[in-house]
């Protein structure tokens, strides 16, 4: 395996027509590492995704999974990697153990070999092994669709959104499923448009647009936040946010939760003169109990400041 | 205190033996942003789905915009608007083409069509793409077209079925820009979504659980009845009882 990587992206071009879905890609994925790829839809991910399961060619640029190429080694890798596509892709009118012996005989395998792989998921799903997969939950369906992209025990997971549309709970669950074979020493490439998601992978790549905004450890990535921030609340939030917007130094103002994010444009001032002027102003502007306090920046600020930084460009 | 926009009291359906809601009891003020929350399966849809007058209560009874839902659902229908996740828009025809025929479905005056259409493309920014078919235009823009269309007949309610699914963070916040302005003027919003900070900006939500309401009231009422940090922790504490927080 050339340098060790699990994935290496280069330069990975895709268009279709006149739209450029991949727009010169570059990461690399480490030997048991859990990859984000955090973006909304229509950002290029499933494509990114198609290519890297060998099901897709790309324009230009190269793509390594497990130190083979993606074009030149296709049949050699796909029964190597385990590839959950976002749209559910089981056959809804078999039983859940039905679909799993299924996908097992597709790769010559059984769903037995396998158990030790899967077990961790079966036995939450074992209990519903005899309903048929379209009378399933969304995140019982996600965690079967899991499950066969198991079954052959590949050396590389790619899911595709697997969290997409499934409640707060269900997503939490999956998640500790993704980790707990991340920790088996799994390497794992994962799409998601939850921004709060990000902070469970051990790395990410923001994505918007066919391009990526950023990639780095998910801490990092709100430290390389470069203006002083704030969480301004109370009152009414259509006022505040009309007030704020209107203050000579705001750069960014967004509704965020029970407060709104506040960007000041005044690089290396004191934030608590920053936040004195502030105050001021609001009650200026005729609104009263309102609470400031500088916060640091999470996922989602970082990830709207990388956006508009890349509009302007 | 003008009557509630919608007024829910013991509302129950049945599917054979499966009880999907199961008896709740609530009231949404006029321009009130209502979050109303649960998991997957919780009987948030079913319940959506009566109060528009798609489905018929086993029992209970719920008034819309002040009239009957069992008895007087056209009368209801006339002043509610929907926005489903899967929009209901037109792929093939353009913007402006939407937004002529639903004020048509709707019965709203040429005149007010015209103006209307306007108001809309500059409300969201669309000036340059009134004549772009709905397939061209990026997500974002159709699910706030299809917002815009669901209050051209200025419905007293406006039902939101996970509006902002999959679109990035800056458009989802525009989106909910969009909403804040529809209930400064009057109008009342009930939304469901699996965004939990998207529940943070409702003046008040309610979480169901296997078809019952399970906790209801402003977000920080919520939180701090149940000792909770975070909205995500009070989900995961009515919906995973057993599960540490």
């Amino acid at each position: 395996m050339s340098n060790g990587s699990a994935v290496e992206v280069s330069g990975l071009v895709r268009r279709f027509g006149k739209d450029i879905a991949l727009d010169r890609i570059s990461f690399n994925v480490q030997p048991g590492e859990l990859y984000g790829v955090i973006g909304p839809d229509g950002a290029g991910k499933t494509t990114l995704f198609r290519i890297l399961a060998t099901l897709m060619l790309p324009d230009e640029g190269t793509a390594r999974v497990l130190g083979r190429d993606v074009v030149q080694d296709l049949w050699d890798l796909r029964t190597r990697i385990g590839y959950m596509p976002g749209r559910f892709s089981l056959y809804p009118d078999l039983s859940v153990a039905e679909n799993l012996a299924f996908f097992a005989s597709l790769f010559t395998t059984t769903v037995e070999e396998a158990r030790e792989t899967i077990d961790p998921i079966w036995v939450q799903l074992e209990q519903f092994s005899s309903r048929r997969a379209s009378a399933l939950s969304g995140g019982m369906k996600q965690k079967l669709a899991l499950c066969c992209a198991l079954v052959h025990r590949p050396e590389i997971l790619f899911l595709d959104e697997p969290t997409t549309g499934v409640d707060a709970v269900s997503r939490r669950e999956f998640w500790e499923l993704l980790r707990r074979l991340r920790d088996d020493g799994l390497p794992i490439v994962v799409s998601t448009p939850y921004m709060d998601e990000a902070s469970l992978c051990d790395r990410v790549s923001l994505m918007q647009a066919g391009k990526l905004l950023v990639t780095n450890h998910p801490a990092e990535i709100g430290r390389s936040y470069p203006l002083p921030l704030f969480a301004v609340g109370g009152g009414n939030v259509l006022g505040l946010l009309g007030a704020l917007r209107r203050y000579p130094h705001a750069m960014a103002v967004w509704p965020f939760g029970e407060a709104l994010h506040y960007t000041d444009s005044r690089v290396g001032t004191d934030p608590t003169l920053i936040e004195r002027e502030l105050r001021a102003y609001i009650e200026s502007a005729g609104l009263h109990e309102v609470t400031i306090r500088p916060i640091a920046a999470g996922i989602e600020d970082a990830f709207m400041w990388y956006m508009t930084q890349e509009r302007a460009a | 205190m003008s009557a509630p926009a919608i007024d829910a009291r013991e509302l129950t359906r049945r599917f054979g033996k499966f009880t999907a809601v199961n008896a709740i009891t609530f009231h949404v003020n006029p321009g009130e942003v209502f979050g109303f929350l649960g998991a997957n399966g919780a009987g948030k849809t079913t319940a959506m789905r009566m109060l528009i007058g798609l489905l018929v209560p086993t029992s209970g009874s719920a008034t819309v915009a002040g009239y009957d839902i069992t008895t007087q659902g056209e009368q209801v229908r006339r002043r509610i608007g929907y926005m489903s996740q899967r929009f209901s828009l037109y792929e093939d025809l353009t913007v402006r083409e939407n937004i002529t025929l639903y004020g048509g479905i709707y019965g709203v005056s040429d005149r007010d069509i015209a103006v209307r259409t306007g108001e809309i493309l500059s409300q969201i920014g669309l000036e340059h793409a009134g004549d772009d078919l709905v397939r061209e235009i990026p997500l974002g823009w159709k699910q706030q077209l299809a917002f815009c269309v669901a209050l051209l007949h200025r419905p007293q309610i406006v039902f939101l079925d996970e509006p902002t699914g999959g679109v990035d963070p800056i458009t989802r916040r525009r989106f909910w820009e969009l909403i804040y302005q529809a209930a400064a003027q009057g109008t009342s919003v009930l939304v469901t979504t699996h965004y939990l900070d998207e529940a943070e900006y409702c003046n008040r939500i309610s979480i169901m659980v296997d078809g019952a309401i399970a906790a209801m009231g402003t977000p920080s009422a919520v939180k701090r009845e149940l000792g909770a940090a975070s909205l995500d922790e009070v989900f995961l504490r009515l919906t995973r009882p057993g599960a540490a927080a």
